[in-house]
């Protein structure tokens, strides 16, 4: 099939996938976008199978197929909550496959290196293109192989050890190996180093050495970001697996890759970049792990934490005109988004209003919460952003606050020497009665005491969230 | 202490200050009760009841104000019952101590000690002695029936067979306890209700009761109701004029007004003019609740009903509440007894004259044989004054354009040197980079671009789906494995293939994923 061909689906499909991310911007339009991102792989997929360059269909389709299916089940089986973990798992398949397809990209090249003339013009397919290269474009492609196996490596170990955070198999708390940040420095210091020896003698040696320095970046980076961060580290892997796809492009000379690399890896930087804003956070503090030195003692929190059964909670829901409803990570682990939907549900049959206040970063995925109550049948026009209504508070009989911590931290606000100082909070304090569902007396993901739980309008409601609610709900009447 | 209700001998009268119900409250205070036979008549509430709710009955006012250490009434007193009261007696009713100076001396020199239930101050503790509000609040809801029973058509819009049935507009003039309750009836019977008031913060309350607020085209430094005790303050002759040009406006396309409008010690403004009279439809109804100083229609005839000769029909009874004397009764009675027990503090049948009581020293007018009107101002402020709206600056059009402008420069300047570093770089590595790894250079720097711009404009609440799908569609890494399994190498081969087989997941289920998230997000 001609060139001409696969440029022109290529072209389409470059426009389907901006449509993609563009029709996100609304929910209903958001379903319609999906479909243009499938199209657009499809037309992908099936232009480079014919077009030049491609051979071994059976290989390739047997392949496709196998994985396609795999990612099926997967997909079809996981439940909602585990979303986090998944989309984790997947970066890091990208990851690798970067890695491998740079790999080939140096076995190709070293293999043509050692042709004579003849052999070179009986190459076909990507040999063939590798082949016809100049001197300096061989030195840019080993420069783009070398960047394409390095962000392909570190998203790998990164997401690896994202996806283990985020499953709870790893621990959740910021660690780093002694040498801090200087090691990651070391071992990018050492891949430059490496790049440099490369593109001298395209030593296979180095690519390797490399490889392993890159995935040691990506598995220390990561150790050392806690928890609460995650969020902003999903999407920065997601970033990084487009800037790999776009190396990888560069190497191939494919123009769609480039795009769509670029695209994922823009956008991924972009929603790292809008979260980060939300915590008030510096990106580069983020990515280089951990939180800010405190400058001073954090405030003493007095008084005690008073705790409250489910008929209190239940009498005052009743009581209630209006409700606001604050949703954490503690809901999506104890899956007790249904419970939440249903009090909802009878609560707004009663005619009262009952809204949800979303912060930025609930959850351990940007909007996890909003995709938590969707799966729930939460009418998501209820479902508020902070900025919408942090201002009714004041106004609000009731807020519950369901496995949230950090977000509706009053110290954020009042004790200037808090590690979160600064970070935008839901004021949940201002209503008139505060119920926290809450597993214990722990503290949340940063590791800080909250004093929303002393307050003088906020009672403790203690156990798991999904037992709490359902507790409650014999009682709303 | 011995309460005694006498019968009220003001015309038209058919309120009383005790009912059997508040009576029991009252003996639970300590105190015993005694009424005048027959005053409870009127209102509904036979002498029986009263007896078995244990009320001594007596048979004239002259035995009751002898029997009684405290008169409780609705009305005023009348010269002739001053000179019953006798010294050390406590009389409650209403007073209008600043309109009647004559009664106020009368009471002192009897050496009575008078308690007026219009000066109960405006603060929350004292909302449960708040007849005004209570009696207002009957008035405007009384307003809306007596208009409807004059007006020849239904409030409520409606198609029938027999035809189609426009709705009543009604508008409402001062939206204080009246006008607001006046909404709510209205609104509840169907009717389109629009309704005005000179203090802009009442805005949302009306629009809470579910009427239109009207709004002036009219800027003028609006006093806060806050510093007149949530009263409305006179307003400048400008603000008159704006008012009364809205109300003409409005006035040929209204069925039903009624004012409520009045300023504390003041007659009522005119605010419905003649010639509005004049403008409105036939069959249309007027009621001034503002009558009794005199109404807001230049019309009003006191304690009448009057046809005009365009056929409105304007009511300016100034007995409201009166008519609904049951209910009255039930209310006042019910203020009556929360301001007895704030003056038995004890619960034990001994009045406790607190003097430095705000309320209690707010609505005291005459004691020992002094006068003790006007009250010092409250200790507690009525009504919280509104916090100054935090407005930014109002900034002067040439400081905005300054810095309009100025904003514009250092948005230009930023951009330009973004632009000249980016453009450089590029130039830069143009000079070295070959044509072809140029020819992509171009391809990717133009999609980082739009990939930003688009990214901007994503939803919050769609961010996890972002995701998922820049996930699946960063699998379009499958393409270099696909363009490398062709390759002779067997290494090749098989890492190409193990690259699709990963990308295969990530395509499938990606874009799976994908599509369960969104189809959850449903509009209720």
């Amino acid at each position: 099939m001609e060139y001409g061909f696969t440029t022109a689906a290529y072209v389409v499909a470059a426009v389907l996938f901006i449509q993609s991310l563009g029709g996100l911007s609304g929910q209903e339009s958001a379903k319609r976008a999906v479909w243009y991102g499938i199209v657009g792989m499809a037309l992908a997929v099936a232009a480079t199978l014919v077009g030049p360059g491609a051979g071994n269909w059976l290989i390739s389709v047997v392949m496709v197929a196998a994985g396609g299916a795999i990612g099926w089940v997967v997909a079809k089986r996981v439940q909602m909550t585990e979303m986090p973990q998944l989309v984790a798992a997947m970066h890091s398949l990208v990851g690798l496959a970067a890695v491998f397809i740079g790999y080939n990209t140096h076995i190709e090249l070293a293999r043509v290196a050692g042709m004579d003339e003849a052999a070179r013009a009986a190459l076909h397919g990507f040999a063939a293109v590798v082949a016809h290269k100049t001197p300096v474009e061989v030195s840019i492609l080993r420069v783009e192989t070398f960047l394409g196996v390095f962000i392909g490596a570190v998203t790998f170990t990164g997401s690896v050890i994202a996806f283990g955070k985020l499953a709870g198999r790893v621990d959740g708390k910021a660690k780093k190996l002694p040498g801090g940040h200087m090691l990651n420095a070391g071992a990018a210091v050492l891949s430059l180093a490496l790049l440099l020896v490369y593109l001298q003698s395209g030593s296979t040696l180095a690519l390797i050495v490399m490889t392993l320095a890159a995935f040691f970046i990506g598995y220390h980076l990561i150790m050392g970001i806690g928890g609460a961060d995650m969020p902003v580290v999903v999407s920065m892997l997601n970033s990084y697996s487009g800037w790999a796809a776009a190396a990888i492009g560069f190497s191939l000379s494919n123009d769609l890759l480039i795009v769509v690399g670029a695209l994922v890896g823009s956008s991924g930087a972009i929603l790292s970049y809008i979260m980060c804003k939300a915590m008030n956070r510096s990106f580069v503090s983020v990515i280089l792990g951990g939180f800010g030195g405190t400058t001073g003692p954090a405030m003493e929190v007095t008084g005690e934490q008073i705790a409250i059964d489910a008929e209190g909670v239940a009498a005052a829901l009743n009581d209630a005109d209006s409700v606001i409803i604050i949703p954490g990570y503690g809901m999506a682990v104890a899956q007790a988004q249904q419970s939440v939907s249903e009090l909802t549900r009878k609560l707004r049959a009663k005619g009262k209003n009952v809204r949800f206040a979303i912060h930025p970063v609930a959850g351990r995925l940007p909007g996890h919460m909003n995709v938590l109550l969707a799966e729930a049948k939460v009418p998501y026009d209820i479902v508020l952003e902070m900025d919408e209504i942090n201002e009714d508070f004041p106004e609000t009989d009731v807020a519950i606050v369901i496995g949230s911590n950090d977000i509706v931290n009053p110290a954020a606000q009042e004790d200037p020497n808090s590690p979160i100082a600064g970070m935008p909070v839901l004021e949940c304090w201002k209503a008139k009665q505060v119920f926290v569902s809450k597993r214990g007396q722990g503290t949340g993901y940063s590791g800080i005491e909250n004093p929303l739980f002393y307050k003088e309008n906020t009672r403790m409601f203690y156990g798991d969230a999904k037992k709490s609610i359902d507790a409650l709900l014999p009682m709303i009447e | 202490m011995k309460i005694g209700a006498p019968r009220e001998i003001f015309e038209g009268e058919n309120r009383v200050a005790l009912t059997p119900d508040s009576a029991v409250q009252l003996q639970k205070l300590g105190h015993v009760c005694v009424l005048e036979a027959g005053a409870g008549a009127k209102a509904g509430f036979s002498d029986a009841a009263y007896r078995t709710a244990g009320v001594e009955i007596v048979t004239t006012a002259a035995e009751l104000y002898a029997a009684a250490d405290v008169v409780v009434k609705v009305r005023g007193p009348e010269p002739s019952e001053v000179a019953m009261l006798r010294q050390g007696q406590t009389l409650i009713s209403f007073f209008w101590p600043a309109q009647n100076p004559e009664l106020l001396e009368a009471a002192k020199e009897r050496g009575a000690t008078v308690v007026a239930m219009d000066m109960v101050p405006r603060i929350s503790r004292a909302q449960k002695m708040d007849a005004l509000s209570s009696m207002a609040n009957i008035a405007g809801y009384r307003a809306v029936i007596e208009a409807g029973n004059n007006f020849g058509r239904f409030f409520t819009g409606q198609v029938t067979a027999a035809g189609k049935v426009p709705p009543a507009k009604v508008l409402i003039v001062g939206a204080g306890v009246a006008g607001l309750a006046a909404i709510g009836t209205s609104t509840s019977l169907g009717a389109i209700t629009l309704a005005f008031d000179v203090r802009p913060e009442v805005a949302e309350q009306i629009e809470s009761m579910g009427a239109e607020f009207v709004y002036l085209d009219f800027s003028e430094a609006q006093t806060d109701g806050a510093a007149t005790g949530g009263y409305a303050a006179p307003s400048s002759p400008e603000f008159r004029e704006a008012q009364l040009k809205k109300f003409r406006e409005l006035a040929p396309d209204i069925d039903i007004v009624i004012t409520t409008a009045l300023i504390p010690g003041r007659p009522a403004p005119k605010l419905w003019t003649e010639d509005m009279v004049q403008m409105m439809k036939p069959g249309s109804v007027i009621v001034d609740l503002a009558a009794e100083r005199g109404g807001n229609c230049d019309l009003t005839v006191p304690d009448e009903k009057i046809v005009t000769e365009n056929g409105v029909t304007i009511v300016g009874y100034t007995d409201f509440p009166s008519r609904m004397a049951a209910q009255a009764s039930t209310l006042y009675a019910n203020n009556i007894r929360h301001m007895m027990s704030d003056l038995t503090p004890k619960k034990d049948g001994v009045v406790d004259h607190n003097m430095e009581d705000d309320v209690i020293r707010g609505a005291t007018v005459t004691k020992d044989g002094a006068i003790t009107y006007p009250p010092p101002p409250p200790k507690v402020q009525a009504i919280a004054a509104q916090k100054p709206k935090e407005k930014a600056k109002e900034l002067t059009p040439e400081e905005k354009r300054a810095q309009e402008a100025a904003a514009f420069r250092k948005q230009t300047r930023d951009q330009v040197l973004m632009l000249a570093i980016g453009g450089g770089l590029i130039l830069l590595a143009g000079l070295f980079a070959p044509a072809s790894f140029m020819a992509h250079f171009i391809v990717f720097v133009l999609s980082v671009y739009v990939g930003v711009q688009v990214i901007w404009n994503v939803s919050h609440s769609l961010h996890t789906p972002l995701m998922a799908v820049t996930n699946a569609i960063s699998s379009i890494i499958i393409l270099g494995a696909l363009m490398q399994i062709g390759s002779g190498n067997w290494l090749v081969v098989i890492l190409a293939a193990a690259s699709v087989f990963m990308a295969g997941i990530n395509i499938f289920g990606g874009f799976m994923v994908t599509r369960r998230m969104l189809a959850m997000f449903q509009k209720s």
